[in-house]
Parts: C-alpha cells; sequence; structure tokens
C-alpha cells in the first residue's frame, strides 16, 4: 500500500505558479485560433513572477515562525535558504522576462514559446533550490536543462545558435549521466537518496569503505561542475554563452547558477558535510582553475559576448569559495554572491542585447568603442556594471567578493584567498579594458542603439540595486546569513 | 570632544557637488565653478577640522582621536562607519582640500569638464574617507575607491599613453591591496577567534587580534605590499613613473600629493603603529629598502629626460625618506615622517602645477627642448626655484624641517641608514639644479623666447604653495604641536631615549 505523502502547499506554491502559469499558456495559444502575441506571454511571466516572489514572503514568515521543514516525504525542503534562492530565481525571471520581450520584439519572434520555456526551466531552477532528495536535485536538473536546450536553440536564423544547443545538449546529457550515476553510488553507500538520511547516516557510521561514497561525491561534483562551468568542466560554456540568442544567455548566467549552486550547497555542504575533507580539495582545485583561467582567457577575447562568457566562468569559482569554506559563513557568502550577481548578469548581456543590433550578431569589441560618449546612459550603466562585477568597492560587487573570501579565510584557507585576489586584480584588467574603451575615441558616426523601456528599466534596476545595497550593506548581507541560518538539517 | 558631523560634513560636500555638476552638466563652466566652491569649502572645513584640534597636548579624553564616531552597518560583514581624526591623519585631510582646490583652479580640463569635475570629486571624498576611517575595512573601501576615478582620470585626460599607464596604475594596485584585504580579514578572524563576538575591523580589535608574532609579521608583510605599492616604495614603484608622466597635471597633481600618501599614511597607521610587535622582525628590511628609494630614485631622476619623470623619481626618494621615518621607530623622525607627507604633498602639487604651466605653453616638458626660459617667463622660473629649493631641503623652506626631524631621529635610532639618506639630500641638490640649469638658463631661441609668463589667475594659484611652503620653513609649530603629542602617544615600541618631542623644532 502506497500511503500519499502530505504535501504542504506554501512549500511548492513558487513552483506550482510558475510551471502553471507556463502550462495555462501553452494550453490558450493552443486553443485560441489565432496565435497568441508574444505580448501576452511577457505579461504572463512578469505576473508569475512577481507572484512567485511575493510568495516567497510568506515562506519567509513561515521558517521564521516555525522553523524549516520538510514535506512530500522529506523531498523538498522549506528552509531560509531555498525561500532566498527561489526569490532570487523569481526576480531574474521577472527581469529577463522583459530583456527578452523587447529582444523577441527586435527579432520578430511571434509565439509564446520562449516565455513557456523560460518558465520550466525557472520552475526547474526552483526544484534544485529546494530538492532535499537527490532524485529531486536530478529531477530539477533536468526540468532546467531541457527548457535551456531549446532555448539556446531559439534564433533560427542563425546556425551557431543551433550549434551551440546541440554542444550544451549533448554535454549536458553527458553531465547528468554522471550525476545520476553519483546519485547512484551515493544511494550504494548509505542506502538513501534523501540529504537528511544522507547527513545523519554519516553522521553516524563509521564507514570501513568509504571508496563508493568518495566515488559518487566525486561524480556528483563533476555534475555540479559542469553546469556552473567550473574550469575543467567548462569547455562548453563559451560556445553556448556566444552562440545562444543573447538574453537567453543572460538568463542562463544567472538562473542556472542560482539552481546549481543552491543544490551544490545543499548536497555537499549538508549532506555530505561530514566528507568536507574528501571534496574540499577538489572544491578548491576547481575554485582556482576557474578564477584563473576564466580571467586568463577572459582578457584575451575580442567578442564581448565571448568574454563575458568566461568572466563568468571567473565567477563561478568566486562562488566556489564559499562552499569550500563549508561553514555557515561560506553558505551565506554565497548565497549572497548568487544573489547580488543575478540581476548585474542579466543586466550586463541585456546591454549586450542591444548593442548586439537586429540579427544579435555585433558583439565585437569596437561596436563598444565610444558608447558611453555617444550614449552616456547606456555606456555609463554598462562600465557600472562592469565594474561591479570586478568588485569595485561601495557596490555589491565587492561584498561579494568580500563574503566569500573572508568565510574561505575563516575556514583556514588564507592562501586560496590570495590565490582569489591576485585572481580578482587579473580579471579587473579586462572589465577595465571594456569600460574605458566605452568612453575612448569611437566612431561618432555610429548607429544609434534604441534602448527599449523595458530593458532599459531592468539595466537601471540592476545598477541602482548594485549602488544600493553596495553602499546601504546590512539588508542584503543580514538577509543571506538569517537565510542560513534558517538552514536544513 | 567635537561633532563628528564636521568629518560627515567633509565627505558629504564633494558628493553633492557631483550631484550638482550631474544636474548642471549641460549648463557651460557650470561643473567648474561647482568643483571650486566645494573644494573651497572643504578647505574651509578642513582648516575648521584641524585648527580645532588642541595643539601641544592631547584631547581631554588623553586618547587622540576626535570628532570621533562609529556605527555598525552590516554587522554579518563587520562592517562599520567609524571615522575619528587624530595628529597624524589631519593635516592630510586638510592637505587633500588644498590640493584638490589648487588642481581645480590651476589644473582645469575643458575636455568634458563635467566628467572631469565629477571624477575629481569622487577622488576627493574616496581620498578624506580613506584619512578619517578608524576601521581597516572601511579604510579599505574607501582606499580601493580612490582606484576608479583616477584610473578615469588618467585613461581619459592623460597623455598619448595613458591607456597603458592607468591600466597599470590600477592592475597593480589592486594587486597590492589584494594583500591588504586577505590581511584584514585574518586578523579580524583571529580575533573573532580569541574573543567571540561579531566580526569586527576596528582599529583596537585589529591591533589587540591576538595573533601569533609569526602570524602577525606575515600580516605585516602584506600590509607593507600593499602599501608599498600604492605609496611607492622601491622596488614596487615600477607603474609610478608612466602614470606620474601621463596623467593629467591635475591627475599628477592628486596621484603624487594625495594617494600615495594613502600608501605612507596606510603603512604609517594600519602596519607600524597597528603591529609594533612585528615592526622589529622587518625593520631592517623596510629601512633598507627606503634607503634604496632615496639613492636609486635621485640616481634615475637625475638621468631623466622629462621633468614630470624627474619629478616622479624626486617623488619616490621623498617618500624613502617618510618611510624612513615612519618605520624608524623613533618619535621625532616619526613626527618628522608625517609631517613631510603634508609637505611633499604640497612641493609636489607645486611642481607639477608649474610643470602643467609648462606644458600649456609649450605642450612638452620634456628637458631638453626647453631652454633658457627665465629671461622670457621670469614669473614662471622665479615660483620653480622656490618650489625647487623646498624639494631640495634649503633650511627656511618648508622640507628641510621635516627632512631633518627625520635624519635625526632616524640617527638616534639606526645610525648608518641615516648617513646613507643624508646622501639623498644631496643628490637633490644635483639633480634638480641640473634640471633647473638646463630649462631656465641658457639663450632661449625660437618658442623657447616666445614662451609667455604667469598669467595673474596662474600667479595667484601658486601663490598659497610658496605661502605654505615659506611659512611652514619658518613656523611648522602649529602643524607640530598637533602632531607631536599623538605620535608621542601611539609609538610606544621606540627602543631609544629620546630627548621630548616637539623640542627638536629649530
Amino acid at each position: 500500500v502506497i500511503t500519499r505523502p502530505s504535501i504542504d502547499y506554501l512549500a511548492i506554491l513558487p513552483e506550482m505558479i510558475v510551471l502553471g502559469s507556463a502550462l495555462a499558456l501553452l494550453v490558450v495559444s493552443a486553443l485560441t485560433p489565432s496565435r497568441l502575441s508574444w505580448r501576452a506571454g511577457t505579461a504572463v511571466t512578469v505576473l508569475a513572477g512577481v507572484a512567485s516572489f511575493v510568495v516567497t514572503f510568506f515562506q519567509w514568515n513561515r521558517v521564521a515562525s516555525d522553523g524549516p521543514s520538510t514535506t512530500i516525504a522529506h523531498a523538498v525542503a522549506l528552509d531560509g535558504f531555498s525561500v532566498v534562492a527561489v526569490g532570487v530565481i523569481s526576480v531574474g525571471v521577472v527581469l529577463a522576462g522583459l530583456v527578452a520581450h523587447d529582444w523577441m520584439d527586435r527579432e520578430r519572434v511571434a509565439g509564446v514559446e520562449y516565455h513557456v520555456l523560460a518558465l520550466s526551466a525557472a520552475t526547474g531552477a526552483m526544484v534544485m533550490a529546494q530538492a532535499n532528495d537527490l532524485i529531486v536535485v536530478f529531477l530539477g536538473l533536468e526540468i532546467l536543462s531541457i527548457g535551456l536546450y531549446v532555448l539556446v536553440a531559439f534564433d533560427r536564423q542563425r546556425a551557431t545558435s543551433q550549434e551551440a544547443a546541440l554542444k550544451y545538449f549533448l554535454l549536458g546529457g553527458l553531465a547528468s549521466a554522471i550525476f545520476v550515476y553519483g546519485a547512484a553510488l551515493i544511494y550504494g553507500g548509505t542506502g538513501s537518496t534523501s540529504l537528511t538520511t544522507i547527513a545523519s547516516f554519516l553522521g553516524s557510521s563509521v564507514l570501513l569503505n568509504p571508496g563508493i561514497v568518495l566515488a559518487g561525491t566525486g561524480l556528483l561534483l563533476v555534475g555540479f561542475a559542469f553546469k556552473i562551468a567550473a574550469v575543467p568542466f567548462h569547455l562548453w560554456s563559451p560556445d553556448v554563452y556566444e552562440g545562444a540568442p543573447t538574453p537567453v544567455t543572460g538568463y542562463m548566467a544567472a538562473i542556472v547558477k542560482v539552481g546549481a549552486f543552491a543544490a551544490l550547497l545543499r548536497v555537499l555542504a549538508s549532506a555530505l558535510g561530514t566528507q568536507l575533507a574528501a571534496w574540499r580539495p577538489i572544491v578548491g582545485l576547481l575554485a582556482v582553475l576557474s578564477m584563473f583561467v576564466g580571467a586568463g582567457l577572459a582578457i584575451v577575447q575580442r567578442n564581448v559576448k565571448r568574454m563575458l562568457a568566461y568572466s563568468s566562468i571567473n565567477q563561478a569559482g568566486f562562488m566556489l569559495l564559499g562552499l569550500w569554506a563549508g561553514t555557515a559563513q561560506g553558505v551565506a557568502g554565497t548565497l549572497y554572491y548568487v544573489m547580488t550577481y543575478t540581476p548585474v548578469i542579466i543586466a550586463s548581456f541585456a546591454v549586450v542585447t542591444l548593442v548586439g543590433g537586429p540579427g544579435d550578431e555585433g558583439h565585437s569589441l569596437e561596436r563598444y568603442r565610444g558608447l558611453a560618449r555617444r550614449q552616456p546612459w547606456l555606456g555609463g550603466a554598462f562600465a557600472l556594471l562592469l565594474l561591479v562585477q570586478s568588485g569595485a568597492p561601495f557596490t555589491t560587487g565587492f561584498f561579494a567578493k568580500f563574503s566569500v573570501v573572508a568565510a574561505a579565510i575563516g575556514a583556514g584557507g588564507t592562501v586560496l584567498a590570495i590565490l582569489a585576489m591576485v585572481a580578482a586584480a587579473l580579471a579587473a584588467f579586462f572589465y577595465l579594458r571594456v569600460a574605458i574603451s566605452l568612453y575612448g575615441e569611437g566612431d561618432e558616426d555610429a548607429a544609434h542603439v534604441p534602448v527599449p523601456p523595458a530593458t532599459g528599466a531592468v539595466i537601471a534596476f540592476a545598477c541602482v540595486t548594485a549602488v544600493l545595497f553596495g553602499v546601504w550593506v546590512g539588508p542584503l548581507a543580514n538577509l543571506a546569513q538569517h537565510a542560513t541560518l534558517l538552514f536544513l538539517p | 570632544m567635537h561633532s563628528y558631523w564636521w568629518i560627515n560634513a567633509l565627505l558629504a560636500v564633494p558628493m553633492v557637488a557631483v550631484l550638482v555638476v550631474f544636474a548642471l552638466r549641460k549648463v557651460p563652466g557650470a561643473a567648474h565653478v561647482t568643483g571650486v566652491v566645494a573644494a573651497a569649502v572643504e578647505t574651509a572645513l578642513a582648516l575648521i577640522v584641524s585648527f580645532s584640534y588642541p595643539a601641544s597636548t592631547l584631547p581631554a579624553t588623553g586618547e587622540p582621536v576626535t570628532f570621533a564616531h562609529r556605527v555598525v552597518i552590516a554587522p554579518s560583514f563587520g562592517l562599520a562607519y567609524d571615522v575619528g581624526v587624530d595628529g597624524i591623519s589631519i593635516f592630510l585631510v586638510l592637505l587633500t582640500a588644498i590640493v584638490v582646490l589648487l588642481a581645480l583652479l590651476g589644473a582645469r580640463e575643458r575636455r568634458a569638464e563635467s566628467a572631469f569635475v565629477a571624477w575629481l570629486m569622487v577622488l576627493t571624498t574616496a581620498t578624506i574617507g580613506a584619512f578619517v576611517s578608524r576601521d581597516l575595512l572601511e579604510f579599505f573601501l574607501f582606499f580601493e575607491l580612490t582606484l576608479i576615478p583616477s584610473y578615469f582620470l588618467i585613461a581619459r585626460w592623460g597623455g598619448p599613453e595613458r591607456a597603458r599607464a592607468a591600466l597599470k596604475f590600477f592592475i597593480y594596485t589592486l594587486l597590492g591591496s589584494g594583500f591588504l584585504l586577505v590581511g584584514a580579514i585574518y586578523l579580524a578572524v583571529v580575533h573573532q577567534d580569541n574573543f567571540g563576538g561579531p566580526l569586527s575591523f576596528a582599529y583596537d580589535a585589529l591591533a589587540n587580534s591576538g595573533a601569533s608574532h609569526s602570524a602577525l609579521v606575515w600580516v605585516f608583510v602584506a600590509f607593507a605590499v600593499a602599501f608599498g605599492v600604492k605609496s611607492p616604495i622601491w622596488p614596487l614603484h615600477t607603474w609610478s613613473p608612466i602614470a606620474y608622466a601621463e596623467a593629467p597635471p591635475a591627475g599628477s597633481m592628486v596621484l603624487t600629493a594625495l594617494l600615495a600618501k594613502l600608501g605612507t599614511y596606510g603603512l604609517l597607521r594600519f602596519a607600524v603603529l597597528m603591529l609594533p610587535a612585528a615592526l622589529s622582525s622587518v625593520q631592517p628590511y623596510l629601512l633598507t629598502l627606503a634607503v634604496i628609494g632615496i639613492i636609486y630614485g635621485s640616481a634615475v631622476a637625475a638621468v631623466s629626460k622629462d621633468l614630470k619623470r624627474l619629478v616622479a623619481y624626486s617623488s619616490l626618494a621623498q617618500i624613502g625618506f617618510i618611510v624612513l621615518g615612519s618605520v624608524s621607530g623613533n618619535q621625532i623622525a616619526t613626527s618628522g615622517a608625517v609631517l613631510l607627507m603634508f609637505n611633499h604633498g604640497v612641493v609636489t602639487a607645486g611642481f607639477f602645477l608649474l610643470i602643467g604651466f609648462i606644458e600649456r605653453r609649450r605642450g612638452t616638458a620634456t628637458i631638453e627642448s626647453l631652454t633658457g626660459l627665465q629671461r622670457p617667463a621670469p614669473i614662471l622660473a622665479a615660483a620653480f626655484t622656490v618650489v625647487m629649493l623646498t624639494s631640495i631641503g634649503l633650511p627656511g623652506l618648508s622640507s628641510f624641517i621635516s627632512e631633518f626631524l627625520i635624519l635625526i631621529g632616524t640617527f638616534a635610532a639606526h645610525q648608518w641608514f641615516a648617513v646613507v639618506a643624508a646622501i639623498g639630500t644631496v643628490l637633490a641638490a644635483l639633480y634638480l639644479l641640473w634640471a633647473y640649469q638646463r630649462v631656465f638658463h641658457g639663450r632661449a631661441e625660437g618658442a623657447d623666447a616666445s614662451t609667455e609668463d604667469l598669467s595673474t589667475a596662474e600667479r595667484w594659484v601658486i601663490v598659497p604653495i610658496i605661502a605654505l611652503v615659506v611659512v611652514l620653513g619658518v613656523f611648522p609649530r602649529p602643524l607640530l604641536s598637533r602632531i607631536d603629542p599623538t605620535v608621542h602617544h601611539d609609538v610606544t615600541t621606540t627602543q631609544v631615549t629620546n630627548p621630548t618631542p616637539g623640542g627638536a623644532a629649530p
């Protein structure tokens, strides 16, 4: 007899809203005789994002009063960490939806399919953030990835888009397979796929032959490393980032990172926390390689979109530092990092979308030369976004780097912290090079880059929040810390 | 106890000016006026703060720090707004205000002026913010913030090699400051481990972190690297000649007169005075580097082909003196070092102003393309002479007293370093007089002969500098009587018995 597990609907309400909107859009567009306008798609996306964001406030209240909990047979967690991560994904959905809206307008992409896919991918990311079971993590990973595979190929006019999608699909499929194999080994070693059970089993037993758990941990880590594009599992990302339609690239860079890092933190720091000594050196190596290879290869790029792809590899390296620490402070640091990085990276790719122009092809550094002279607002905003990513003081970018570096030092990783600072200086090199070329002597007759209102609002939002919360540091810092205190188990 | 609102005002006025400049960016000339007004207000505020600081004795509290205020902003990051001034920082705040005012008046950039003024104002807040910070994380934030405006000032208004110069400057300093951040976090973490409580970067917490001696030495070295790049200390100076040479005149003024001081100030405040236990282990190396800097800077200055590079290398030598005094562990030498920070700032600001005037007329500052300027431009030559003689260390002009204090203080503690450093003062006379000879003496022909003398406006800009070097040359008391008590209070590791500080002023 299978008993139906009890379901706490508040816990899964964000997923229900977002996935429900996607399904509703799909059904309505199939039933209406004339194709539903993409405007409807945007409206639904924004509403769904806002609604699920609002729901996270209710979730937060619940967690604050009743403490963290699990539901659906302990497969889904509702804790401070998941609430914040889901909130960030919701914000990402809204911002990316607005950017995509203007892009679809410009490229004459009809239909609501884009939004349906984007919403379903967001559901996957949310599931990952709340997963308390390896199977659910995998489920989230697949929901997230399958939506993105199609989105990457969405630009049917450009062969590179198709190529990127195929590459992403093949390598992503491989990564998923590796992940599942890792999950199977962990199940074999511990007798469960539930993260809580794994943690308590490993905490209360001495493994005579830890090989199978270690191998499982390693394979899980490889699977995650593929998703977050950590070196040396990054080879797909520059091509995919470059080939995908630019709004999709921004979306991917943001929500995949939030979802994957949320799950990664939960799996490693919480379920496999007792195996810290085993996975820490690997995470440290991934972090250092990502920071240096990402920064080093970004420097030689002449294509801004590709450069941002390498830059995002570099940023992933920093996010891994918090995981390396493995402490509450480290988890809070990485959470703060993805939280502040999301709007910034979406807005950065929004600028790239605009400058890329019709056809989404013009991404060479030359096109950016003198942009801030011709269009002070757009160029200035991009310069600011780049400075934020480089970790400029009095912006959230600085405190993001600060929080993970401080966590690493707190966990005894002073050498790692020094390496991180060197990598940050290396990374500043290419951010600044682009920033100054924005103010350089450019082609004064270059075409004016139109800034549609929705995209403009997204860019303004990212710039304002990056500076506002870089000066008024308290709220977000405390949020990340409180979220982590309310962390399962 | 004075109100910390004076400090808040010092930090806020330039930011208000940025907003005004931005609002009036379409009005021609408005930016310049706004900038000058803001810098003048800033100077007035700084004067009030400086001279309401009690002379000769410490404030009634016994602690040298006044105008103090601490409020924690983000407990989880240990971030606090923690300001206050003492005898060491107070005149650097004043210097900042004065140099920015003179830079705006004398080294105006008319191209994209509102952006220029805005960046300069951001730089003012950042620099003053760093000088008044009593919390290392806050200091670090302001310290890093100075990079962004300086970068844009060099990269947008600089000479032909500006992009490379600006990037080199930025990356070198950023690389150095990474060590500062790691060291600071390390100390804060150790303090938290030892004493519990939230993470804190407060000066007193970090000064008493309870870290082991060897750890403190490493932290000291990390800090010395960060500040050594900024100052710059030989051999970390390689970014500076090109940056000083390529920056616009206002940029060079700010870089040498103010940002270099952030390095030397940081070294004194957050390394030497905050980690005295570690000083003895690294002192011989730092003294050696300081002396090498003095001799090397002087030697390279002598063969420099360009006036800006000459002043850049001569600065390296002067910074050598400041470092020598700062790390000597001697009260007199430390007082001299603090005084020299101010005096050197005034002198290099004067140099770069005058070189800017020459460049404005001739489009070049290379020594060999200038000859006999004294006849067509006597006032320019006279002003240059005064500034140069100050830099040489002529008695009766401001730098003499500070160098003298450094040398006697260092001599008492580390005889041979003082002896070698003294050679540097002779070398300064050599390279500066030689350069003066080549540029101002001789027969002026062609463009040289028709070089215009200083305009009335330019004369008025240079007057404050001449007044400062002359007045402080004969009457340094207003400064020294405020510097000495703080130094006396803070320098606790002096091994040598000294005569009462302050008594050394001639």
